[in-house]
């Protein structure tokens, strides 16, 4: 780049092109940056680090519910009970919060998704690069304003917004009349428009930037799902914002969207939360899809089955992720024909998600398999996911659902779709790119390592909810009849084997950072199809400065 | 170009502006809630936060000002600016999607309780007349959204009187709209708080009336740019974005018109005195 550049070009207006990794300060390249890897790298740095914040929270959790009665929790309120109680209302409200917005979406999608679709579709950037980093930084901001939103007032006399992730009213209106309450309603607000500026990013550069010949129908599935995801995000976060800004008038200015005494309705806004929530679960995990296709389909050395069905699955998902929302409110006294609509509905998503899991399965049929550690992560998905698959058509009768709702059976089903799905395909993807993004090749023993101890580990934690929650224990409590002692205290140790293979994977980090060997441009052989493999490792601060042409290749996927 | 890149996308230097907004956007809003909470100098850490975001949009659509003049927004990135504006009004259009599913919801089943006592418009509310300002402001933005079509035509056949005089008349008429609509809000005889038809009215008019604002800022910017000799008849996106936006204002306003200020009094039976 720089070599074909005149000197007398640093006066032209077109000099700011010419920029090297090099040539930019420390503050230039990683504050101001317009540039969609880095930019990349900092999401998924943020990420880790959210997750850590998001983990320990849940360790304090679950070291409180390791035995009945109040042992943990009591230690940092100087003993006050009620205040236990209600900072076990922040912590899970913080679990939640943090790992939706700041870890998983920010990791698949702001990561992954960043540093790989552009890639994948022969473009040398994002559509809008500098607005690319304003959304990382809204991300940040929000997660500060979430992290004052604990240490401020909440209910009388405690701190902190108890209001669970979802945020209900009357909890989170009268329930909560200090502060904390409003600055994690701005928090969302802020994630919130950081991820409908990424939606239109991703979805203009998918649309717009392809290279000659990369049609939408030879598209790699992990960019498909990011297309979709973009939609979802693009739809369903402005009624959030909605919502949660009548929540704010109802707090500060005396409306009563959500207060029956002025005329309005609670429900309403359990409407508008869920019909953002339930499109907001696909967003989780429909990048997971696409990065388990690409890395099944690598390492069984076989273009995925059912290409064109895999994409339309998850168009599909995603369309009917827009009109299931009130399976979440099987409760709150909807009409039985209601009820038997979003049941009906909702076990329609089975459908295409079982397109996926048996294209899958087909993919790797007679496919010249190896178990590399992404492979395992992408195995363990389809595995864990199918059984959250499973226990969500279980909950999506309303009939069902009336016994079910606000029990750990509920809890365990969304973990076993997230903390087994979601973040599995994340560490799929972390491991099949590691090499790709650092330049350095991660230690393979300890990869395994890692993943066996953690699978080992999420199900051992999650997989006794099931009977806690079939036996009746509520969701969101910090304390239980003696009678959930004994799955609770298999749990908490379920959680501490995590720890351990958490510990693995850190430390496999750093050894690989520092002293990886260097990664080759395609670790992975003959498998490894997508246009990231064609680059060095890492690649150069700007890719495909000639566009690749593409409109010879067969294969794109 | 100088990088040696030979696709026609436009590959950005890094820039202060978005982190500058981010900050400033925290700000403002922590600022807002001490204020709201009435922690001294509240209002204070607002007012630097708006003044932070103000000076980053100046300062970054300076930038891009500056840009498209200097040719770095080619026919496909001027395409990608399309893809950008017509996402962003989706998600406008889902923002208001939020506002009207709270006024059917509060008006198709009205809450049988004191408040509102079964029917709509409330017991006890009396509702604007839809025809009278609001019936005369629905005229002024139609009128409004056809002195735009001037503009952009006089741009296109490189008319740039006609360019200034239907923007201004856009502006004018935006400005006309905004007055109106405060001084029916200042002569309502309900508030805002305590009954779901104030909340529901005035969130959903007041947010429209904040979008007419902007939209009218953003006209006003292309006025400005207009007498600074921006904008040719190939190259004018800014103008189209703000004319795109100009009418999705309008097209709210319409079903705003017809189910909050016509249907929820019904049909103006409902107001005092007809």
């Amino acid at each position: 780049m720089a070599s074909t550049a005149s000197p007398l070009v640093a006066h032209d207006d077109h000099a700011h092109a010419d920029h090297h990794d090099h040539s930019l300060s420390f503050i230039q390249r990683w504050l101001f940056s317009t540039n969609h890897k880095d930019i990349g790298t900092l999401y998924l740095i943020f990420a880790i680090f959210a997750g850590i914040v998001g983990g320990a929270l849940s360790g304090f959790m679950r070291w409180e519910l390791a035995n009945p009665g109040m042992q943990v929790l009591p230690w940092f309120t100087d003993g006050n009970i009620d205040a236990a109680y209600h900072l076990w209302n922040v912590f899970i409200t913080g679990h939640g919060v943090i790992m939706v917005f700041f870890m998983v979406m920010p990791a698949l999608i702001g990561g992954f998704g960043n540093w790989f679709v552009p890639i994948m579709i022969g473009a040398p950037d994002m559509a809008f690069p500098r607005m690319n980093n304003i959304s990382f930084w809204l991300t940040v901001t929000a997660f500060c304003l979430l992290g004052a939103s604990m240490f401020v007032p909440g209910p009388a006399g405690f701190n902190g917004a108890g209001t669970g992730w979802t945020v209900y009213p009357p909890l989170s209106t009268s329930g909560h009349p200090g502060p904390a309450v409003d600055l994690a309603i701005f928090s969302l607000h802020l994630a919130g428009a950081a991820s409908i500026l990424g939606a239109i990013n991703f979805i203009t550069t998918i649309f717009n930037m392809r290279a000659p010949g990369m049609t939408l129908h030879k598209m790699p599935l992990f960019v498909w799902s990011v297309l979709v995801t973009a939609f979802l995000l693009l739809l369903s976060l402005p009624v959030l914002a909605g919502a949660i800004t009548m929540l704010l008038t109802d707090r500060n200015f005396g409306t009563t969207f959500f207060d029956a005494a002025g005329g309005g309705d609670p429900v309403l806004y359990q409407h508008l939360f869920w019909f953002f929530g339930h499109p907001e679960v696909y967003i989780m995990i429909l990048p997971a899809f696409g990065i388990v296709s690409q890395v099944i389909s690598t390492f069984a050395r076989k273009p995925v089955f059912g290409y064109l069905g895999m994409a339309y699955a998850m168009v599909a998902i995603g369309f009917v992720g827009f009109i299931v929302w009130a399976h979440h409110m099987f409760t709150v006294g909807l009409s039985v024909n209601t009820k038997m609509y979003f049941t009906a509905a909702t076990m329609i998503i089975a459908v295409p998600t079982g397109i996926k899991i048996f294209s899958w399965i087909a993919t790797m049929w007679g496919g010249k398999m190896t178990f590399e550690t992404p492979m395992l992560w992408a195995l363990g998905f389809i595995f864990m996911f199918t059984v959250g698959g499973v226990t969500g058509i279980v909950l999506s009768n309303g009939g069902v659902d009336t016994y079910m709702h606000d029990t750990y059976y509920v809890v365990a089903h969304f973990h076993y779709v997230l903390s087994l799905g979601a973040v599995f395909g994340l560490f799929a993807g972390f491991y099949y790119w590691f090499g790709k993004m650092s330049g350095k090749l991660y230690n393979e023993f300890l990869g395994k390592l890692h993943f066996w101890v953690f699978f080992i580990g999420v199900n051992v934690l999650f997989f006794p909810m099931h009977f806690l929650g079939a036996n009746g224990m509520p969701r969101r409590i910090p304390d239980y009849p003696e009678a959930f002692a004994y799955w609770n205290q298999i749990a908490s140790w379920g959680y501490a084997i995590m720890l351990a293979g958490m510990a693995v994977f850190f430390v496999n980090v750093f050894l690989s950072l520092f002293g990886g060997r260097k990664a080759a441009a395609n670790p992975w052989g003959e498998g490894a199809t997508t246009l990231e493999w064609t680059l060095s490792s890492p690649p150069p601060f700007h890719q495909f400065e000639t566009l690749p042409d593409l409109t010879k290749v067969q294969q794109a996927h | 170009m100088a990088s040696g890149k030979t696709h026609d996308f436009h590959i950005l230097p890094p820039s202060p502006w978005p982190l500058m907004g981010a900050i400033s956007a925290m700000v403002m809003l922590g600022g807002f809630v001490a204020w709201w909470h009435e922690l001294s100098l509240g209002w204070l850490v607002s007012a630097v936060g708006l003044v932070g975001v103000l000076a980053t949009s100046f300062f970054w659509w300076a930038d891009v000002r500056t840009e498209a003049n200097s040719g770095d927004h080619t026919p496909i990135v001027q395409l990608h600016h399309r893809y950008g504006m017509i996402l962003f009004i989706a998600s406008e259009v889902m923002f208001f999607v939020a506002w009207f599913w709270a006024f059917f919801a509060a008006s198709l089943f009205p809450h049988p309780g004191e408040a509102v006592g079964g029917v709509w418009p409330p017991v006890g509310i009396e509702p604007l007349d839809p025809f009278v300002y609001p019936l005369l402001n629905t005229l002024i933005l139609l009128l409004s959204g056809t002195t735009v079509t001037w503009a952009h035509h006089s741009l296109i056949h490189g008319d740039r009187e006609g360019l200034k005089q239907g923007l201004w008349a856009t502006v004018i008429l935006g400005l006309l709209f905004s007055a109106l609509q405060a001084y029916e809000y200042s002569h309502a005889t309900f508030g805002m708080a305590g009954n779901i038809y104030g909340a529901t009215f005035y969130m959903a008019t007041g947010f429209h009336g904040f979008h007419v604002v902007i939209g009218t800022i953003f006209l006003a910017v292309c006025l400005w740019r207009t007498y600074q000799g921006d904008f040719t008849p190939k190259q004018h996106f800014g103008f189209e974005a703000a004319a795109w936006y100009w009418h999705f204002v309008d097209v709210v306003w319409l079903f705003l018109f017809l189910t909050i200020y016509i249907w929820g009094s019904n049909f103006g039976a409902a107001v005092v005195g007809h």
